[in-house]
């Protein structure tokens, strides 16, 4: 499976590369490639031209301060995991980066990469919609920042326009007094998941997002619900799909059972019990 | 000091090239800028007509070199490929075209051909080929096949390629007049090979001596030349097949010829390039073979201990859109089901239905894992029914180690009847049982049981006929430098074949491991072949081999006695060198023993000058004897009368989980008895290998096809072919060692072992967890979770 | 119109080349195709089989998945690499064949750089990480069970006999 052709840049400034994609409607950026290049080789994704941003300068940091994480365009998800600052400031991060993929993927990918893809089976997205975080873009028109809850117009359709590239990406600390935990169940290891749980719990709120369960990334509010009743109640709010790996029962049973698992893991974790 | 190496766990020799990425497998060969690369335009639809192919925009394409539809082949090329294994049962026998013609019957029939400079230019003229489709409803599933509302064919009735009976008695009767009866409907999904290689082939039309040269990751090289020669028009000596390094088999590659095998030779000729295909993953999925597929409904009846009085099962295989390979899975299902048993009465009746998916050939088991699955959910089925230990049932039901030869009363995939050689089916019960903990096992349930737990035991025993012939043959051939060549026909996947048949040279011959070299597969070494599948190649090569090389040793020994003035009685072989017993300063190495085989008259190097004729021979003989030959070679053939029939039972022991219905292995356990064993490492990789691939078939892979006949899942993110973390994280093995009277060697086949009863085990063991009938295979967490709702009072 | 060549320099395995390639050629193709390095193998082209696995700068990575134009500047290993340089087997190549590791040999190179790059990152894992180590990695033919031997024991010949000179 080969690619069709496709004309390549591989600017050296940031401004090179924004002008190439203004210059072109139908180009595609090029970061870590584990999503794309495969899209690219089925000829299911045929884009006029790439844009590789990989020499792009100063654009693969990991910043992180009191406030939360930053993390650069480039930024490989191994690096990311790899930080024990980002475990400490923002421990959903490194727990859901464990579960994206292989190692081997993890080497090239991009955390960025993975939140702009947009796809609802991956497991950042969901991270993001959870925390409350953002993109910040850039176009030849200057910056902005997309919050996450604006981030994904639909299955793998995110609100960027044509010409903005990501050029990182910010994921809020973690309070003091809250807690995180995160769990999927897949059919093999690496696997896209038939459910993932991420949770965050903070003082009166409790909140879970949903990974494989909707066509976008999809939070739910669980304030205020009692153990046992949290999987019905995150039920009520998801219309959990069929697959050719899961019925849409089944599926449900995985949002009921992991939706228990995990809120109450990061209460535990909230509550200082590990 | 000579250690023999049969038994040995020796290292492969194949290792020292492949741990260098210095294998050679097809993709590999003629990687160079003037060769032209393939690509192949594959039907989307599951059933339509081919109104029309427009090509005109191809060519204008730079780098494409040419295009080929049906229209463009004449003579045999355009005539349908080969039926392979005739068969009287089957009536209404099918294969495709090598480029459609009329119309397609499966997702994936090549439909064009195209050659370009480069494998991306190649796919971007198939972009450019404009096909007009009269769509048709497809037939998909077995269901929808026996149903017949649409036929596949239209001249095939009722979807029924073949309806073939076997028995030996009257059934019914006997269930009729037993004291107990019951009924089982089953259901196997269909899986596939994917070795990791896919298929591919190069060829080269060599001008100046009018041969055609092809590589080609098969495993029937001899099968691929006799069809490469009659459908391109040439003699089979102009024909040379040579397998390369293959990745991977699994019984994908014994379907011969794929239209790309044709194709590549057709193209090379008419282009006067070296032309080569290499499938991609996706057109693995969709246009090589699947295998699996089968629905069975079983009655049987038996007496208060479980004996099988009388045995009835009615099945229907789904063998996709054409019939390429015959009636042999099916048939092996047929006869391969009795297992180690022995039902008072059976029958089996099966039809082989047509339907709009990828045809159906063998994949590992051939036919067996659904034999398997149908008894061995049939003995569980009597245990539960009478509430006995279902080990117990099966060693009631078991032909006994002193009633072999033990002949079944049935004909064989080989047209051979069914009799088994040996085994001891009741030793290799009580090994299982102690390597798993059978009888501790119902304590250890209850314990789990307590803390909420659920685990579940299963147990399947299987037997399987390798070593079918025809025959096999070997040339050993002991050169003047001492080494020895040795060539089989046959081909290899991985399964060290250059390894253990040198350990076989070694040890008949004298030699040293070292000196020994085996080529397999290539038609130029040795051009009568059949082909590696059923598990044959230990037995039918390793035959073949051990007597080729004791031919040659004959010859050494003759020359040698002669040379040395010895009695050949008196003389011995070790490393490479002849001497005197108990006079060691009496020696010849065997390179100048070949050197003394072959008369000269033109001496070529120092050595060869003794052979020549003022220094060597009897001027009142004739330099080459009457029956004889110059040269130190050996050549013999193994033909059996019949298969030999290796056996085994494996055990498991799972979890569920009550939640979330995931499956977890906690132990599996293996007997295998394959006769003597030439290499037990080797062996127990094979064991290992099918395994993974068993608990892949029973848990994780199944060809998801939707009703419209598009396999949803042709790639490896959704068709789930296991990593480390799907195995179990190690395997108990136990072997027991019941030779083979057949052959030389007491040698039975190992290659399919591990994969037989994997979908009865591990339906024993989940209904064992959940007791819940588990009556159709695989099973996912999904399924699990559903046949407990239904199954919730 | 014939397509657009790129001018790429690959550095792999210590040798530099330089290359004409179109922007769509695959790094494992144009290992393979253009630099005649067949031991890299492709099996899916999707990046979940993990034969094409090679290092890019130390880490590994999915052929299949890069561009050749990507690698640019990047020190790519592939399994032609890793042996001696008196031409002997490393000690993840050793392990191997003392341990039965592989059969067919179209997946090897993968996990042979894989491997390589873990125990290099993590000289005495623990079966578990063992596993772990392997488990991007698909094989048809050995189960898997002498793989996870495989790495155990060339993480016995690298505390008995490192290779980085120490």
């Amino acid at each position: 499976m080969k690619p069709a052709p496709f004309a390549y840049h591989r600017p050296e400034t940031l401004e090179a590369a924004l002008a190439a994609l203004a210059a072109d409607p139908h180009a595609k950026v090029l970061a870590g490639g584990q999503s794309l290049v495969p899209l690219l080789s089925m000829r299911l994704a045929q884009p006029s031209a790439l844009v590789d941003i990989n020499a792009l300068p100063g654009l693969d940091g990991i910043e992180v301060d009191e406030t939360g994480v930053r993390i650069g365009a480039l930024a490989r998800h191994a690096a990311v995991l790899a930080s024990p600052e980002v475990r400490r400031v923002q421990p959903l991060v490194s727990l859901a980066l464990g579960h994206v993929a292989h190692a081997t993927i993890r080497n090239r990918g991009t955390t960025v990469g993975s939140l702009v893809h947009a796809d609802a089976a991956a497991e950042m997205p969901v991270v993001l919609s959870l925390l409350g975080g953002s993109v910040r873009v850039a176009s030849v028109r200057g910056q902005r920042d997309i919050a996450a809850a604006e981030l994904v117009l639909g299955p793998l359709e995110s609100s960027l326009a044509p010409d903005e590239i990501a050029v990182s990406a910010f994921f809020p600390a973690l309070p003091a007094g809250a807690g995180v935990a995160f769990e999927e169940v897949a059919r093999r290891h690496g696997d896209y998941a038939l459910c993932g749980v991420a949770a965050l719990a903070h003082g009166a709120r409790v909140a879970a997002g949903y990974v494989s369960v909707g066509d976008v990334p999809t939070v739910v509010d669980l304030s205020g619900v009692p153990a046992g009743e949290r999987g019905a109640a995150a039920l009520a709010q998801l219309d959990p799909q069929a697959d050719i790996h899961a019925t849409a029962a089944y599926r449900a049973q995985l949002v009921r059972v992991l939706t228990e698992r995990v809120v109450e893991s990061a209460v535990s974790s909230a509550r200082g019990e590990s | 000091m000579t250690t023999k190496l049969m038994g040995q766990g020796v290292q492969r020799v194949e290792d020292q090239r492949f741990l260098r990425g210095q294998g050679r497998y097809v993709d590999d060969v003629a990687v160079d800028p003037a060769t032209l690369h393939a690509a192949v335009l594959r039907s989307p639809h599951a059933h339509a007509r081919i109104v029309d192919i427009d090509v005109d925009a191809v060519l204008d394409l730079e780098g494409v070199h040419a295009v080929w539809t049906h229209e463009d082949l004449t003579g045999p090329m355009a005539e349908p490929l080969p039926l392979l294994i005739p068969h009287p049962a089957l009536t209404h026998g099918r294969t495709q075209y090598a480029l459609a013609r009329d119309e397609v019957n499966y997702a994936g029939e090549a439909v064009a051909f195209v050659v370009a400079d480069d494998r991306y230019l190649a796919e971007d003229a198939l972009d450019r080929i404009r096909v007009t489709y009269d769509v048709l409803a497809p037939v998909v599933g077995i269901d929808a096949a026996r149903a017949a509302d649409r036929l596949v064919h239209d001249d095939v009735p009722g979807n029924v390629g073949a309806r073939m009976e076997q028995g030996t008695g009257d059934a019914q009767a006997a269930i009729a007049k037993a004291p107990h009866r019951l009924e089982l409907d089953l259901t196997v999904e269909r899986s596939a090979c994917t070795p990791l290689e896919g298929r591919g082939t190069v060829a080269r039309w060599d001008p100046d001596s009018n041969r055609m040269q092809v590589w080609t990751s098969t495993q029937s090289s001899t099968g691929v030349r006799a069809v490469v020669a009659v459908k391109l028009g040439l003699d089979l000596g102009q024909v040379d097949v040579i397998t390369p390094d293959v990745g991977g088999g699994f019984g994908v590659k014994i379907n011969h010829p794929w239209p790309e095998e044709l194709l590549v030779p057709l193209a090379a000729r008419t282009l006067g390039r070296t032309v080569k295909f290499t499938e991609d993953r996706r057109e693995h999925f969709v246009s090589s073979a699947h295998e699996r597929g089968q629905v069975q409904h079983i009655e049987v009846g038996f007496d208060d201990d479980g004996r099988l009085l009388g045995l009835d099962v009615e099945f229907w295989h789904d063998h996709g859109a054409y019939t390429p390979y015959g009636l042999i899975v099916p048939i092996i299902t047929s006869t391969q089901l009795l297992g180690p048993y022995k039902p008072e009465v059976y029958r089996v009746v099966f039809e082989s239905l047509y339907t709009n998916t990828v045809m159906v050939t063998p994949y590992r088991g051939a036919g067996r894992p659904q034999g398997c699955f149908a008894m061995e959910r049939t003995m569980d089925a009597i245990a539960a029914y009478l509430g006995k230990d279902r080990a117990e049932v099966r060693a009631t039901n078991f032909i006994q180690p002193d009633e072999f030869p033990y002949d079944q009363g049935l004909i064989f995939q080989d047209g051979r009847e069914l009799e088994y050689d040996s085994g001891d089916y009741p030793a290799s019960l009580e090994k299982i049982k102690a390597l798993v903990g059978w009888d501790d096992f119902p304590a250890f349930q209850k314990e789990m049981a307590a803390v909420g737990r659920k685990v579940g035991i299963g147990l399947a025993c299987y037997v399987e006929g390798t070593g079918v012939g025809p025959y096999e043959g070997a040339h050993v051939h002991i050169e003047t430098t001492g080494k020895v060549k040795v060539a089989t026909g046959l081909t290899t996947q991985g399964q060290g074949h250059a390894t253990v048949f040198a350990q076989l040279v070694a040890d008949e011959l004298g030699v040293r491991f070292e000196d020994v070299e085996v080529v397999t597969g290539d038609t130029r070494r040795m051009p009568y072949a059949v082909g590696t599948f059923a598990s044959r190649a230990a037995v039918m090569s390793g035959s073949a081999i051990h007597l080729a090389a004791r031919r040659a040793k004959e010859k050494v020994l003759k020359i040698a006695a002669d040379a040395l003035e010895a009695a050949e009685e008196d003389l011995q072989i070790v490393d490479g060198v002849v001497s005197v017993k108990g006079s060691p300063g009496t020696a010849l190495d065997l390179g100048t023993v070949s050197v003394l085989s072959n008369p000269l008259r033109y001496a070529f190097d120092e050595a060869s000058k003794a052979a020549t004729q003022f220094s060597v021979g009897d001027p009142g003989k004739p330099p080459v004897p009457e029956d004889e030959e110059p040269g130190l070679e050996g050549r013999d053939f193994y033909s059996p009368e019949r298969a030999t029939f290796a056996s085994g039972m494996h055990a498991v022991i799972v979890e569920t989980d009550p939640d979330t219905a995931e499956i977890t292995i906690l132990k599996y356990a293996v007997v295998h008895d394959c006769g003597r064993l030439i290499n037990p490492m080797i062996v127990e990789g094979q064991i290992h290998g099918g395994v993974a691939q068993g608990v892949a078939g029973a848990l994780y892979e199944r060809m998801a096809y939707d009703e419209n006949g598009q396999l949803q899942n042709a790639s490896f993110m959704d068709f789930l072919m296991p990593y480390v973390t799907e195995v179990p994280d190690g395997i108990d093995i136990d072997h027991l060692e019941t030779p083979s009277p057949l052959n030389p060697l007491g040698i039975k086949g190992a290659g399919e072992a591990g994969v037989i009863p994997s979908a009865a085990v591990f339906a024993a063991a989940i209904e064992d967890a959940e007791r819940i009938p588990i009556t159709a295979m695989p099973i996912s967490p999904s399924e699990l979770f559903h046949l407990r709702q239904e199954h919730t009072p | 119109m014939s397509e657009e060549l790129h001018d790429v320099r690959l550095r792999v395995n210590g040798a530099s080349y330089d290359l004409r390639v179109p922007a769509r050629r695959l790094l494992s193709d144009a290992l393979r195709h253009d630099l005649g390095l067949t031991g890299t193998h492709v099996g899916c082209e999707h990046g979940v089989c993990g034969a094409c696995t090679v290092l890019l700068d130390g880490a590994p990575v999915r052929a299949c998945l890069m561009l050749a134009v990507s690698a640019q500047d990047q020190e790519v290993t592939t399994v032609e690499g890793l042996g001696n340089a008196d031409g002997s087997l490393s000690n993840v190549q050793q392990g191997f064949a003392e341990c039965h590791g592989l059969q067919c040999g179209f997946c090897t190179p993968g996990f042979l750089t894989t491997i390589t790059a873990g125990l290099r990152d993590n000289p005495t894992p623990t079966h578990e990480e063992c596993r772990d180590m392997i488990a991007g990695n698909l094989c048809r033919c050995t189960g898997y069970q002498n793989i996870v031997k495989a790495v155990e024991r060339a993480a016995e010949l690298g505390l008995e006999t490192p290779e980085d000179g120490s």
